[in-house]
Formats: C-alpha cells, structure tokens, sequence
C-alpha cells in the first residue's frame, strides 16, 4: 500500500477530491496560503453561523497561529502534510488542549482540558488547522442537537429543521461551507444520521481503528471517532490519517489499520452486495427509493446485488438503549462537582454531588443515567444488561453469517429526512427510532458510511448507508465511491457561505 | 481480652466457636501507578503524582501497567492459586476521592482463585481469591466533627488514585484472633518475599478487614457476619477480632440477633462501631470496564513469573531450623528464626553459619542486633559481618564488644577488626579477667558469702560489677563461669 506517500499526494486518490483536497493541493503547492485559508472559513463562520449555530466555540486566534506554522513549513520547504491548511470542526466532545471542551453541557461549561485528543493530535500533525468547537447533543445523547444546553443547530438546507445528531454542529459546518472537513462521534448513528439530514459524507470506523483517547466517552464500547465530509475520496484521506494503534487506548486494535484511499478507484465489477431488507422496510417512500434508485447503480457497475433479510437487526434498537446508557451512567458518574466543572455549594459533599447534577444535566442525559442505572441494578442485571449483550452478541453472528454471502451490506441511513425542530422532544422514542438503522453497527463495531443520494420531495438530503465486516473499509469506501458518483445531484443548501 | 473466657486451642470460646475471613488490600510496589505512569509513591506533597488518566479526567483512558499483573502473579502464584484469565470490572458509588466515581477491579473473572496459606503453627488458610484493582485518592476532613457529614470542608490527594492494589480475600478458617494475626503476619511475609509489596501497615500499603461471626460450638452453619474495617495494626486485628467475638457473642447469649454491617474499629475506645447495615449497603453496579480488555496470561509467562520467585518465609525459615539440626527447634530459636526471616536477614545466618560460626550465636545477633536496624542489616557486607562473628567466636571480643562493633558495622561499614582497635576493644584474657573477678569479690565480701550460701540472683550483681569495671571487655558467660569456680 503506498497511502499517502505517493507523488502528488494527497490528490492521488481517485474520485471526486472536495474542498478539503483541494485546499490541501493548493497550500501545499503554495499557490494558497493556510492563513488566507483560515481566514477565508472564519469568514464564512461570520456569515452564516449565526442562523445555523453550527459552533460553540470559534477559535480565531489559534487557529491564525496553526496556519501561521504550516505556511511556515511550506515556505521552508518541509511537508505540511497531507491536509495542509485544512481548517477542520471539531465535535465538542473531543479533548482540545486549553481551549474549551463542553460536550455542550452546562456540567462542563468553561472546562478546558489539559491535553489533545489523540485525533486532534494526528490532524494537526497532517497540517490540519482546528478553526472551531461544534455542537452537539449533550453529551452526545440524542439525534437532532436539540439537547444541547448551548441552543439547537439548524439545517442549512432549511433552518425549520433539525440537522440530525448528535453530531450535528459537524454534520452542518461542512454541509454549509463553514469547514471543508469535521469530526464527529458514533455511538449509535451520531456521525452517519447527521450526514445524511444534512447531505454530507459520514463515516463510522470500525471500533478500535482509531483512537478514542480524549473522546469524551458516552458509551465507550460503542463510540467511534471518525470523519464529516463533502466527498468520499475525503472521508478516506481523513480516515487514513486518525486511524491506527494508540498505545493510550487499549481498545484499539493491535493490527494494522488498511489504508483505505488506494482502494477508491477500484468498481464494483463482481462484488457481492446484499440490500438489507430490514434497513429499508418501513422508512420514508423518497428513503427507500433511493436505496433502491442507488442499488441499481451498483448492480448497473457491475456489482451483483440481491436483497437479503437479516432478521435480527430488529433487536438492534432495543438493545442499544440498554447498553449506551447503562455504560453512560458509568461514565458520567465522574461529574460530581469536585475536580472540575460545575459545582453546586450545598452542605454535605452528597449534596453538593446531587446538586451540582441536577443543575448540570439536561432532561436527556437525566433519562439516560436513570435508566442506565436501572439496567445495572442489582437483580436487573440479567435481564437487562446481560440480555442486550446477548443480543449484540446475536447480531454479530448473524452479519458474520450476511458477510459470508455478501462483500457489503446497503441500506438506508435513516428512516426519514430532517424532521422538524421540535417535533419530537416530547416523544423520546420517536426519537430514538431515528438511529434503527444506524445502531446494528456499532452494536458489531462494524464500519458504516452514509452518502448523500439525491432529495426527497421537499428537497431534504437522503443518505444511503454502506456497511461492511470488521476493518472491511476498504471495500466500503470502495462501494461508496461508486454509490456517490452515481448519486444525483443535491441542490446546494439554502443556507450556505457565499 | 475478651472478659476472661476460656479459650481452647481452636479458638472456642464458652461454647461458641468463631469464624473469622480475612480481606487483605496490598499496594503492589511498582514504579508507576496501574492505569497510567504517574509515580506510585508514599508520602510525596499532595496532588503531585497525578495526570489525567488518575485523576478521571473527561476522556482520558486507562492503560493496564503490565508490572502489576505480574505483581499480582507473583502473589498469586506463592499463595498456590490458580491463575486465571481476567476481566476488570467498575465498581460504581459515588465518593470524593475516587476520581471518576466508580473503581477499576476485578469482580467474578478475578485473575487468581483457590490458593492456600500455610501459618507457622501448621493449620492452613484457604484462598478464594487474590485479585487486582485500583486505590482511591485519600481524603482529610477538616474541621466540624471530622467525618465526611459533619466537616467544615474536605481536601483531596490523589495522589494515591490509581495504585494498584491487590486485595487477597481468604475463606473463613481462622478460628481466633491469634490465628488472624498469625495470617496476616505470614501473609505479609510472603507478600515482601514476592517483592511486589512493601507490607507496612502503617503505611497503609497493607490493609486488613476481617468478618467475624460466631456460632455454636460444633455446629456447622455459618452466622451472621459483620465486617470490621480500619485495622492498622497486628494488634489492633487482634483486640477488634477479640471485642467483636465478644460483643457478637453477648448478643446472642442475650437472645438478641448479630445484624449483617460494616463496623468501624475505634483503636482509643477499644470498641467497634457500626457503620452501615446490609440495608444500606451500596449497589455497586458491576459491569466489564468497557475501556480494557480481558488479561489472559499464557503458560509462557505464568511460568517465567514463577520462576522469579525466591524461597518463601516457611522455607526459609525450614533451612534455617535445619541449621541446628533434625530435631525440631525449641520456642525461643524458632521466635530468633521468625525475626530473622521477617526481616529478610536469613542470608546473613546461612552464610556465616557456612563459613563455621555456630549458628545459635549468629542468630542470636542477627535476630536480636541485626534485625533491629533491618535496613542496614540487609546492606551490610556479608564478609564483615562474618569477620566480627568470628572474633566473637574465637573470644577475641566480648559480646557487648561485639554489639558495639556491629551497631558501627550497620551504620557506617568498615573492617570489624579495625573497629574494634580503632575504639580500643579486646576481649580480656582469662588472666586479667580472674583478677578484676576477684577483686570485686573482696570488695563485697558480704554478698559474696551470700552467694556462696545459695542466693544465686547474687550472679548478676558480680556479673554487673565486673562488666562495669573493665568497660564492658569481659564476656559475660566467662565472668559467669569464673564466679561458679571461686564459689566451688
């Protein structure tokens, strides 16, 4: 594998390059420097978030100071990396050296970490420039960003609608030209379920590729880092530079990460992909014909497609809301006012504990702690904890069993378009039903990617989801690079930086 | 003592037997702390030893030290257990100083199961389980009444947050608070053997709770338990086992109930006291800690870790009695062989005895000299050590000579013969010795006719006079010997 070492790199790889790429060749070419670049983005920020608040934090003068040393590699003629000058948003729940990291909970308000998460490291090691702090469902909880404590991002492609979440902050930066690449995390859909909404590229890694240290963890068997993107070639490259072993988290996997960018211009000639039934039944006419409209391209590329039920799929939902919030309500136990973040004076350190959580969490994070804590309890246990982890276990073999048919699975990302901002608060399963499609692989650790195909009547994106078996991303992006370019055109959003 | 009950050998007592378990918690000495490499260390200023990882930061994850699974091996392994692949779970409650509010250890996959312990009187403590988890911080309350309810404020030092632990939980087979003792002392002597634990109690790298519980004598049923913690010493173990038998006991005789708690032992009042009933206890919550994964130690590295370790205490102290030959040694040697070996001195017997020293004479001073300043002890250089026995040995010095050169031995080295006529000691010849002898006779003539008439505590009164008149250069046993001869 020659990654990214080749000539040219990184505008080697094949298919359609997007503005992160092209930024990239430009700088590191010296025909654009990063700091025009920076510039170039805080301005769009200036312009439009103010309608989306797609950020919580912009970060102007680090970002200036970022550029500042890339171009400064440039001129002296070192390698500034393979995202030379990209400015990139960061999900707030991502660690960010001495800037701001508040998983968009009043818990953390204020809280600036003492390190850089492992990914943020590797980005800036790649000439990256971090330009801001998304927003995003409390801590990570929920699928519109309307459970944030700092106010609900909004749909470029119509502000009356959310942007999907928890990711959504990411999902709508890129969509709406204010970064030309994002970071999010998937825990249960939270980097492909936004992506879709907002008709960008969502990638979900396969669990342990890359590194979750200084993630800030909502259910850590679950969550996966991984990249918002314009294109497919994109969300490869970015890919290719986050993953790999980190000798800080000792769920990555020992073997080596495949790079994934060399595999883009390979077709579908003769791969087996297999249209997962239970990933189309039931959603949205405009959803399934999409499916339907892009597994025709792949079977009219070549590919032999056929349609394959994977019954167990079903329990993916049910068992997910077990196992994230039960790990959730361990993980959050640690904002208990002592060390950091908020603090609610009371008399006893109990009291203090329990009022600076009351005061603290929003509605959703309270609900999931509840019934994460509940699932947990003494004689519930089994029946609750235990059962789901059978049931992952479940649907594991049974995707074991579709993969042996089948190179890659396909399906729908998501049930519906972008719904309306406050359509479903009041209605916490309606609400969860939006990551049925998006659970099973995390649930596997499997890798999954959304792509933008085409819009429903109302001219909302749709996205459909590639899956494919542990560290099978090279096939996956392979896929959908084949899906996006037979991908119809998508209007651009209305709300976009000129 | 408990209210002057008999008590046999087995530990019963007025008709009730107790039943006693052990749950031992050892800081394991490795250089860093278990889930990230911030120094494990006792005693630095506070909040100084620490990073994001022990201090539960938002993000941070932790990563397994491997020296402490072959810490906890080494234990697991000189306790006979069985090792097993592991998990780690969260242990899930809410407490200042423990720094994401749930702990790291091991619940039903713990890494060693089913060993035993031999104790010096020859009965046998079964193992259940000796398994790896992470300390807390450790916290002051300051000022109000002290305690965590009533203080005027608290402060925290994590500085202890994440040091590995191994808690070894015994069956309950101990019959009475001697054997407790005579456990946890064993206990610590294999835990400094393995070299994974210093043991100190005091330090608090060695921790003891005991569950107590009684029941009638003969009867086979187990009682109602209560768990006493805050143990810092041998003794304390002792006392709170013995008041614990005794309150529970009382009860019962009563016609009341034991109530399944945890009690807190008041070292100054020489009383438990509840802290919290069964009721009460905490739902901890048990899950597998999502962020490790499972410890499973292959054949290769159980056997390279068993074949670094050394001799235990009860072998030792085996080579050591075979020193003085087959038949089994009387108390008081057996005691000298006990402190030689809890002090790790054993080396310093064997080599002197190898090299001709009688060994009642080497142990005597290791055990009663040596062992005292442990440290320098264990330092000292061995060939010096046997130089100045045998000196002794050969009556050349005396023996409070010989203590006076092995104190500057231990504490600043050199060569014992330039010692000692650096400080102008040597023994008295025989001669000399008979003259001061006989001078201090016709000095006391009264006494001395005394003694000759039978009152045989008169010995010590020469014997004192005759040290004192030559500074200590007299042998003892000799001025003994030469006072027998005059009197005839």
């Amino acid at each position: 594998m020659t990654g990214l070492g080749g000539p040219g790199a990184p505008g080697a790889p094949s298919g359609r390059p997007g503005p992160a790429l092209d930024i990239a060749r430009a700088v590191r070419a010296g025909s654009v420097s990063a700091l025009e670049t920076v510039e170039r983005y805080l301005g769009a920020i200036e312009e439009v978030d103010g309608e989306l608040h797609a950020f919580v934090s912009v970060l102007h003068e680090s970002a200036r100071r970022e550029a500042g040393a890339v171009d400064a590699k440039v001129a002296g003629g070192d390698d500034p990396g393979p995202l030379a000058g990209v400015p990139v948003a960061v999900k707030d729940n991502m660690c960010t050296r001495g800037i701001p990291t508040t998983c968009s909970s009043r818990i953390l308000e204020g809280w600036c970490p003492p390190y850089d998460a492992t990914v943020v490291q590797r980005l800036r090691a790649a000439g990256a420039i971090v330009i801001g702090k998304t927003n995003l469902d409390e801590f990570a909880m929920g699928s519109s960003t309307e459970n944030s404590a700092f106010g609900v991002t909004r749909n470029p492609h119509d502000p009356g609608r959310v942007p999907g979440g928890s990711s959504g902050g990411s999902a709508v930066a890129v969509a709406a030209g204010m970064a030309p690449l994002a970071l999010g995390s998937d825990t249960g859909g939270s980097i492909r379920q936004p992506a879709a909404l907002c008709g960008v590229v969502g990638m979900k890694p396969t669990y342990g590729t890359v590194s979750r240290y200084g993630l800030v963890a909502f259910a850590s068997s679950l969550d996966q880092i991984g990249p918002l993107t314009t294109t497919v070639t994109e969300s490869a490259v970015v890919f290719d530079v986050i993953g790999g072993q980190d000798p800080l988290d000792s769920t990555c996997l020992e073997r080596p990460v495949p790079r994934t960018v060399t595999a883009l211009d390979e077709g579908v000639e003769g791969l087996r992909v297999g249209v997962v039934r239970e990933l189309v039944e039931g959603v949205d006419a405009g959803v399934g014909g999409a499916v339907a409209a892009a597994a025709e391209a792949l079977a009219g590329a070549g590919a032999n497609v056929e349609e394959v039920s994977v019954p167990e799929l079903r329990h993916g939902l049910p068992a997910y809301y077990i196992v994230a919030p039960a790990e959730a309500s361990s993980n959050l136990s640690r904002y208990d006012g002592v060390r950091y973040g908020l603090r609610v004076e009371a008399d006893t350190a109990e009291a203090m504990n329990a009022a600076t959580r009351a005061a603290g969490f929003g509605p959703e994070v309270k609900r999931r702690i509840l019934l994460g804590t509940y699932a947990l309890s003494a004689g519930y246990y089994e029946a609750y904890y235990g059962q789901a982890q059978k049931v992952r276990t479940l649907i594991i073999d049974a995707l074991a069993a579709a993969y042996q048919r089948f190179d890659v699975l396909v399906g729908a990302t998501t049930p519906t378009t972008a719904f309306a901002i406050g359509a479903k608060v009041d209605d916490p399963w309606a609400m969860y039903l939006s990551d049925v499609c998006t659970v099973p692989s995390n649930l596997a650790g499997h890798p999954a990617i959304s792509i933008p195909f085409g819009s429903d009547g109302s001219g909302l994106p749709i996205g459909v989801q590639v899956l494919a078996p542990a560290l099978g991303e090279p096939v996956m992006f392979q896929v959908a690079a084949v899906v996006e370019s037979e991908a119809p055109v998508l209007a651009p959003p209305r709300v976009h930086a000129p | 003592m408990s209210g002057g009950r008999a008590k046999t050998q087995s530990g019963e007592t007025g008709g009730w037997e107790p039943v006693i378990g052990l749950e031992v918690h050892c800081e394991l000495k490795t250089q860093t702390k278990l889930f990230c490499s911030c120094r494990n260390a006792f005693g630095d200023p506070p909040n100084t030893n620490i990073c994001p990882v022990c201090l539960g930061l938002p993000g941070s994850l932790p990563v397994l030290n491997i020296r402490a699974v072959e810490y906890a091996m080494r234990i697991g392994l000189a306790l006979h257990c069985e090792i097993r692949p592991s998990v780690f779970h969260r242990k899930n409650y809410f407490y200042p100083d423990m720094p994401k509010d749930y702990q790291v250890s091991q619940y039903d996959a713990p890494i060693n199961v089913e060993g035993w312990l031999e104790l010096p009187d020859d009965s046998r403590v079964r193992i259940e389980r000796a398994h790896m988890e992470e300390d807390t911080g450790k916290t002051s309350h300051i000022g109000g009444g002290g305690r965590i309810h009533d203080a005027d404020h608290s402060l925290v030092d994590y500085n202890r947050a994440g040091v590995p632990l191994v808690e070894i939980v015994s069956k309950p087979d101990i019959r009475s608070s001697g054997q407790a003792r005579l456990y946890a002392s064993e206990l610590r002597g294999i835990l400094v053997a393995t070299g994974a634990s210093d043991g100190r109690m005091e330090e608090g790298s060695m921790r003891v709770d005991a569950n107590v519980s009684v029941r009638p004598a003969g009867t086979f049923e187990l009682g109602t338990r209560c768990e006493i913690k805050n143990l810092n010493s041998l003794r304390s173990l002792g006392r709170a086992i013995e008041y614990e038998i005794e309150r529970q006991v009382g009860l019962l005789e009563a016609g009341d109930k034991v109530i399944q708690q945890t009690r807190h032992w008041n070292e100054d009042e020489g009383v438990t006291v509840a802290l919290r009933s069964k009721e009460e206890a905490f739902d901890y919550r048990y899950f597998p800690e999502p962020d490790l994964v499972p410890v499973v130690p292959d054949a290769g590295w159980q056997s390279e870790v068993a074949a670094s370790l050394g001799p235990m205490p009860a072998e030792r102290r085996d080579k050591l009695a075979a020193l003085f030959g087959p038949e089994p040694v009387g108390r008081a040697v057996a005691d000298q062989i006990a402190t030689v070996v809890e002090h790790g001195l054993d080396g310093l017997v064997t080599a002197a005895a190898g090299a001709g020293i009688d060994p009642g004479r080497v142990l005597a001073r290791t055990a009663n000299e040596a062992a005292a300043e442990p440290e320098a002890a264990r330092r000292v250089d061995v060939a010096a050590f046997i130089a100045l026995m045998r000196m002794e040995q050969e009556g050349k010095l005396s023996a409070t000579q010989t203590k006076t050169v092995l104190g500057e031995l231990l504490e600043h080295g050199g060569d014992p013969a330039e010692i000692a006529r650096r400080r102008g000691l040597e023994a008295l010849d025989t001669g000399s010795l008979s003259v001061v002898v006989a001078e201090t006779i016709a000095a006391h003539p009264e006494e001395w006719q005394r003694f000759v008439d039978g009152e045989e505590k008169l010995m010590g009164f020469f014997t004192g006079h005759v040290m004192r008149a030559t500074a200590g250069q007299a042998d003892g046993k000799a001025v003994a010997a030469e006072l027998i001869r005059l009197r005839g």
